[in-house]
């Protein structure tokens, strides 16, 4: 947290010498609070002041890295408690855990590390596989670990194992790579503290209280490992939820360095749909990491959807150019749409057109990047903006008819539109994007 | 607030008694939460033909007749019921307050759980045929939604003469949302008697404008704003089940997974996600959701206290 004005007055010498630049180490400390001068223009500072303003200006959550290269991914640096004060910024990491005796090892794997998915314009992904060590056997460990490597070359990796020596010998393969190493406990800190000193890896500390954790951040910091992810050992909903909340506000609002990191949440549960609330829940509230078991679409697809709208940043909705698109190669005998340019309104709707196997004209209007019916309710898509984007758009020009096809949403529009643009034949669509494809199917016709 | 009524004309053999918190959604280790979450099932007056394949192959036959759904609806684990009637809809049926009339008290006759009435959504109709309902269920402590700006003095007035309760929508602004609890209120209607519909937002589909006005809201009434401390209910199962996720079992890409699996997951991850800022009663439309949801609410509720909560953490 970034100490006041009068904070760091207190820690300057006090002695008003103006060799600075500024009348008084008051006015100095002043301007250094809102960042409008450096700490090394003062050159009486001792090496105490410099290393609590340096402690002030880091981030109350730390940022961790795990995974080098493209697909690597860093969590925490959050902010803030609720989404509306700000925004939240390091979208929940989604891994997929893998055991080191399975069988089905590699293909699991390769499953979970190649899962993508196209939504709203952009490809999603998981971020990551934890390979555990449930064979409680270090060469089968590292085994598995390095045929997992060699099969998803990049996927960031946790390891899993209380074992020191396990995650040593896993370590001789992967330690160039960044892996998360999971989990420094109470029993083994002092080894797992050395080992990711040595191939510098962010380290998980695993303690089942808050008072464990803070001992044991302590003791691993002490000795000299600094990206820490923090696992509350959490057994369900309830206190999954009240300690994801407390480690969040310890860190946000007390300044507590010791568990100013990520989360770490292992959601797996026997039913998918039980998974899927204990992996929604952790998205929503705090955590990081969220953990998976099952290798199921049904279950990947709805969680990265989610996080993706809770990490949106709420001031700003994601917008498209509002301008005329093309979905296929239309013609002029093509159907004309038009919808707005909400991103998440826009390829619903292209979607659906591209999936109809019918090229089309989509002309999409500025309606500050809001849906349909909230930019009508606002009076940002009304008739006359429509007639308007039609008219600029010059499409007119490209269609052998003058037929416009608008959202089943705004039916009441279409009389008034009718009036905005004489001579074309206003289509009132489907309410749903869904039923485009029948609706292009049984009512479109260019004569 | 509570729903139903079991004398004084009322005939339900169980009530929901909802809200009462005096902390953000189930952080008891710093407040009370003295009740849990109620989760009701939606059903219809009419057959809902274009409903989710999925959701039409589970209620089944019994989708055609509300006594009987009703029935199956509870003994799948509902909580109260939410009955739309659609069937009044000039475009899908037309019916009159008569027949409105006939859906509810054949709904009511058949189980003994309270009730929440949805119109048709259009502003006379809902007007014309939830005034007949208010009248005809007098004493029930009925739920009549929806309750906005343009009908609440006919809504409120159905409910302040017969002993009902409202359900209070605004769209997703707190502003607006204590507007109308401030227009209500002026009637002469307590606010124990109100229900907030913030209006939900699907998973995917404008979820995050729904979570953050709710944490708002909740938020504000923790702060004392009496006007913003109506218990929450949100329509997840309409929401979520008129997307395309939910809806479609073809044509869709492989990543979305199996259809079944997802749509269920679908409606769990928004009843979830709203659980956590602050919804009170969740609207579910499919049974394994409904099964699903309220397990998670129970564990929400009851599931392991931290020990670390106990003790005396640095800063706890
Ligand atoms: C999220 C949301 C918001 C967000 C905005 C999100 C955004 N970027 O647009 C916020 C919180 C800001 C908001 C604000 C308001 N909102 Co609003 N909002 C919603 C909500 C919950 C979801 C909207 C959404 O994202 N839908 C998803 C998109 C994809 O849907 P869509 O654009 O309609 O597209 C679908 C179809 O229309 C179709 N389609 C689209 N284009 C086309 C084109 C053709 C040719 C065809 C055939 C089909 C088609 O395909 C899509 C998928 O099926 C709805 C309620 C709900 N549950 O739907 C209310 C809702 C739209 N809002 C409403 C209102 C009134 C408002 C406000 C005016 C309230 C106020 N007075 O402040 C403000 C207006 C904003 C302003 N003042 O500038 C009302 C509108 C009432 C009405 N029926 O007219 C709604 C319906 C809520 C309600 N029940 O009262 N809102
Ligand atoms: S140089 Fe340092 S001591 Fe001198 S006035 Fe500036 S802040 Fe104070």
């Amino acid at each position: 947290m970034a100490l006041s004005g009068l904070q760091i007055y207190k820690l300057l010498p006090q002695t008003n010498c103006k060799e600075c630049g500024f009348p008084t180490c008051l006015a100095f400390a002043m301007k250094l609070a809102q960042k409008g001068t450096e700490l090394a223009k003062c050159p009486y500072v001792t090496d105490e002041t410099r290393v609590a303003l340096d402690a002030a200006a880091a981030p109350p959550i730390r940022l961790v890295t795990v995974g080098t290269g493209e697909r690597a991914f860093a969590v925490g640096n959050e902010t803030v408690l609720f989404r509306h004060e700000k925004t939240f910024v390091h979208q929940t990491a989604l891994l997929v855990r893998v055991h080191d005796d399975d069988a089905d090892l590699v293909e699991a794997a390769k499953l979970a590390a190649g899962y993508a998915v196209e939504r709203v314009g952009m490809t999603l992904t998981l971020d990551g596989l934890v390979i555990e060590n449930r064979s409680g056997a270090a060469a089968t460990f590292a085994k598995a670990v390095a045929a997992v490597h060699e099969a998803c070359p990049g996927a960031p990796l946790v390891l899993k194992s209380d074992d020191p020596a396990a995650i040593e010998g896993a370590l001789g393969v992967v330690g160039a790579e960044r892996p998360l190493i999971h989990a420094a406990t109470a029993a083994n800190w002092q080894a797992m503290a050395a080992l990711a000193t040595k191939h510098t890896c962010p380290l998980a500390i695993r303690a089942d209280s808050l008072d464990g954790l803070a001992e044991l951040s302590a003791q691993v910091t002490g000795a000299g490992v600094e990206d820490l992810v923090v696992d509350p050992a959490t057994q369900g909903l309830r206190d999954g939820l009240a300690l994801a909340t407390l480690l969040r506000r310890l860190a946000l609002k007390k300044n507590l360095r010791a568990l100013g990191y990520p989360i770490i949440a292992f959601a797996g549960r026997e039913a998918v749909e039980g998974e899927a609330v204990l992996a929604t829940a952790a998205i929503a509230k705090y955590a990081s990491i969220v953990v998976l078991d099952h290798i199921d679409p049904a279950l990947f697809y709805p969680l990265i959807t989610l996080r993706q709208n809770i990490y949106t940043d709420p001031q700003k909705p994601i917008q498209v150019e509002p301008k005329l698109y093309q979905v296929g190669v239309p013609t002029a005998d093509s159907p004309l749409l038009i919808t707005t340019n909400f991103s998440l309104t826009y390829f619903s709707v292209s979607g659906e057109v591209e999936s109809s196997g019918k090229p089309c004209w989509l002309l999409v209007a500025d309606a500050d990047g809001q849906s349909v019916l909230t930019s009508w309710a606002a009076g940002k898509f009304d008739a006359l903006k429509i007639a308007k984007t039609v008219k600029d758009s010059g499409v007119e020009q490209q269609l052998s008819h003058h037929k416009l096809i608008i959202p089943g949403h705004v039916a009441s529009l279409s009389g008034e539109c009718e009036e905005e643009l004489p001579g074309w034949e206003i289509m009132v669509g489907p309410r749903d994007a869904v039923d485009i494809p029948s609706y292009l199917k049984t009512v479109w016709s260019p004569s | 607030m509570t729903l139903g009524a079991t004398g004084d004309g009322g005939t339900r053999t169980s009530t929901v008694t909802v809200g009462g918190e005096a902390t953000l959604p189930f952080l008891q280790f710093e407040g009370a939460m003295p009740l849990k979450p109620a989760v009701a099932a939606e059903i219809v007056d009419i057959y809902p033909e274009d409903w989710s394949p999925a959701l039409l192959a589970v209620w089944g036959d019994e989708a055609r007749d509300p006594a009987a759904w009703a029935a199956k609806a509870v003994a799948a684990g509902a909580e109260l019921l939410a009955l739309k009637l659609r069937g009044c809809h000039p475009d899908q049926g037309d019916h009159g307050p008569a027949e409105a009339v006939a859906a509810v008290k054949a709904v009511l006759g058949a189980v003994g759980v309270p009730l929440i009435v949805y119109g048709p959504g259009v502003a006379d109709k809902d007007n014309e045929v939830l005034v007949a309902v208010a009248e005809a269920t007098k004493g029930e402590r009925i739920a009549l939604a929806n309750c906005t700006d343009k009908n609440y003095r006919t809504i409120v007035a159905g409910a302040l003469g017969n002993g009902h309760v409202v359900v209070g929508q605004t769209p997703i602004d707190v502003n607006l949302a204590k507007q109308l609890n401030i227009l209500i209120s002026d009637m002469g209607l307590s606010l124990d008697r109100v229900l907030l519909d913030p209006t939900t937002g699907a998973l995917g589909y404008g979820i995050e404008y729904s979570y953050s006005v709710m944490e708002r809201l909740r938020l504000a009434a923790l702060m004392g704003d009496s006007m913003t401390q109506q218990p929450m209910i949100c329509t997840v199962g309409e929401e979520s089940w008129r997307q395309k996720e939910s809806r479609s079992p073809d044509g869709v890409p492989p990543e979305w997974g199996d259809f079944a699996t997802r749509a269920v997951i679908w409606e769990i991850a928004t009843a979830v996600t709203l659980l956590q800022s602050g919804a009170d009663i969740v609207v579910l439309r499919h049974p394994a959701a409904i099964d699903r949801v309220k397990q998670a609410i129970d564990e929400l509720m009851t599931g392991a206290v931290p020990e670390a909560l106990a003790v005396s953490s640095p800063a706890v």
